[in-house]
């Protein structure tokens, strides 16, 4: 079966996810396409940063001959909120707030890209150099 | 009305980066970017904007982004609208998320004939004017602008995420991943329950009210909250 991956900005559909409950099984390019997260002999490693699979419990993360690992079990590790709609087959995946936290506190003000009405994108770092106030605002 | 600011400071290296807060996307905000019909003077007058701002309007030539998914909301964590971020030359934030010259004197419009007390009106300007005058010594002074927060001072000020919080957050996300799809009925299930998980932000309260429903954001909903918060602001002041 499908699903939808939504992790930190991404959207992925996975086409053969499985989702068992709390848990979702993808395969390693699935998983990778998804949220950037590999499986290597030190643990789930996103670029530099490994995290080992806690002693004892391969069976939660891994399962295949190490071909399929549970995404929902890295996140609960984690600390990333889970959000899922069976009906649809839809995972959200939140930012761990420790996480966040740390992030706000650091000052650094993180980057993003947005269009303008006209669909021309731009990112915060464009203006770098300047003086700059985010103000946001709605039409509600 | 921010375009008077803005023209009167763009000399002196110095942007507004608008970030428009909305899951229907473009379509809900080009009338406020570009408006065909002036804002009522009324409800100029209960948001503070003053002889001078309004004189000063036009179309903004500023960068207006639109945020349909409430990317900016969450890694600024910016909980209601009107609220800014100032961020300086290295992209250093030097005030976190606040009320960005907004108040609470909206709160004293009479519903009934949507008249404004003269005192809410005063208050409203008084609130509007510090803050444009905190932006122009920032912008004039830099880092030497009493303005610009030293870092403990502004970290103190970061309230930070509750796991429920975040969990909210992520509720959020899903919900209106679903009615961005067209499966409307499922988001609002989700998007109400990040409204109760997360009661304190606005943001979140008022855009699904206004998927489930146009003006739902600003209907009777809206009001019952704002008076259910009693002494509580719904705009805390910005300490300046």
């Amino acid at each position: 079966m499908s699903a939808t991956i939504l992790y930190e900005r991404g959207e992925y559909s996975a086409a053969d996810a499985h989702g068992e409950g709390d848990d979702l099984w993808l395969g390693l390019d699935d998983l990778r396409a998804a949220t950037g997260w590999e499986l290597k002999p030190e643990g789930a490693c996103l670029g530099e940063r490994c995290v080992p699979i806690p002693h004892g419990r391969d069976a939660e993360f891994v399962r295949e001959g190490g071909r399929r690992f549970n995404l929902a079990a890295l996140a609960r590790l984690l600390g990333n909120p889970i959000a899922r709609d069976d009906r649809h087959g839809v995972w959200a995946f939140g930012e761990a707030p420790a996480a966040r936290n740390q992030a706000l506190r650091s000052l650094d003000a993180p980057d993003f890209t947005l269009p303008d009405l006209d669909g021309r994108m731009h990112s915060l770092a464009d203006y770098r150099g300047m003086k700059r106030i985010l103000m946001a605002w709605a039409s509600w | 009305m921010w375009q008077g600011l803005y023209q009167e400071l763009k000399d002196r290296n110095f942007i507004v980066i608008a970030i428009a807060l909305d899951s229907c996307g473009a379509d809900a905000v080009r009338q406020w970017i570009r408006a065909t019909e002036p804002t009522p003077p009324p409800m100029l007058e209960l948001m503070g904007w003053g002889e001078r701002e309004r004189a000063a309007a036009g179309a903004p030539t500023y960068p207006c982004l639109i945020d349909e998914k409430h990317v900016v909301a969450e890694l600024y964590n910016i909980v209601n609208v009107p609220m800014a971020v100032w961020i300086d030359e290295r992209g250093h934030i030097v005030r976190p998320a606040e009320s960005a010259g907004a108040c609470d004197a909206f709160r004293k419009l009479n519903l009934a004939d949507f008249s404004i007390p003269p005192d809410a009106a005063a208050q409203a300007k008084a609130a509007r004017t510090a803050y444009f005058n905190a932006i122009r010594d920032w912008v004039i002074n830099g880092e030497k602008s009493a303005y610009a927060l030293p870092d403990n001072e502004a970290r103190g000020r970061i309230a930070g995420l509750s796991e429920q919080d975040a969990r909210a957050n992520t509720l959020f996300r899903l919900g209106q991943y679903l009615f961005a799809q067209g499966h409307r009925e499922d988001a609002l299930k989700y998007l109400g329950e990040a409204r109760r998980l997360r009661p304190d932000s606005w943001a979140i309260a008022r855009q699904s009210w206004e998927i489930e429903e146009a003006g739902k954001a600003s209907g009777p909903d809206f009001w019952a909250a704002v008076q259910a918060l009693g002494d509580r602001p719904y705009y805390p002041p910005a300490k300046l």
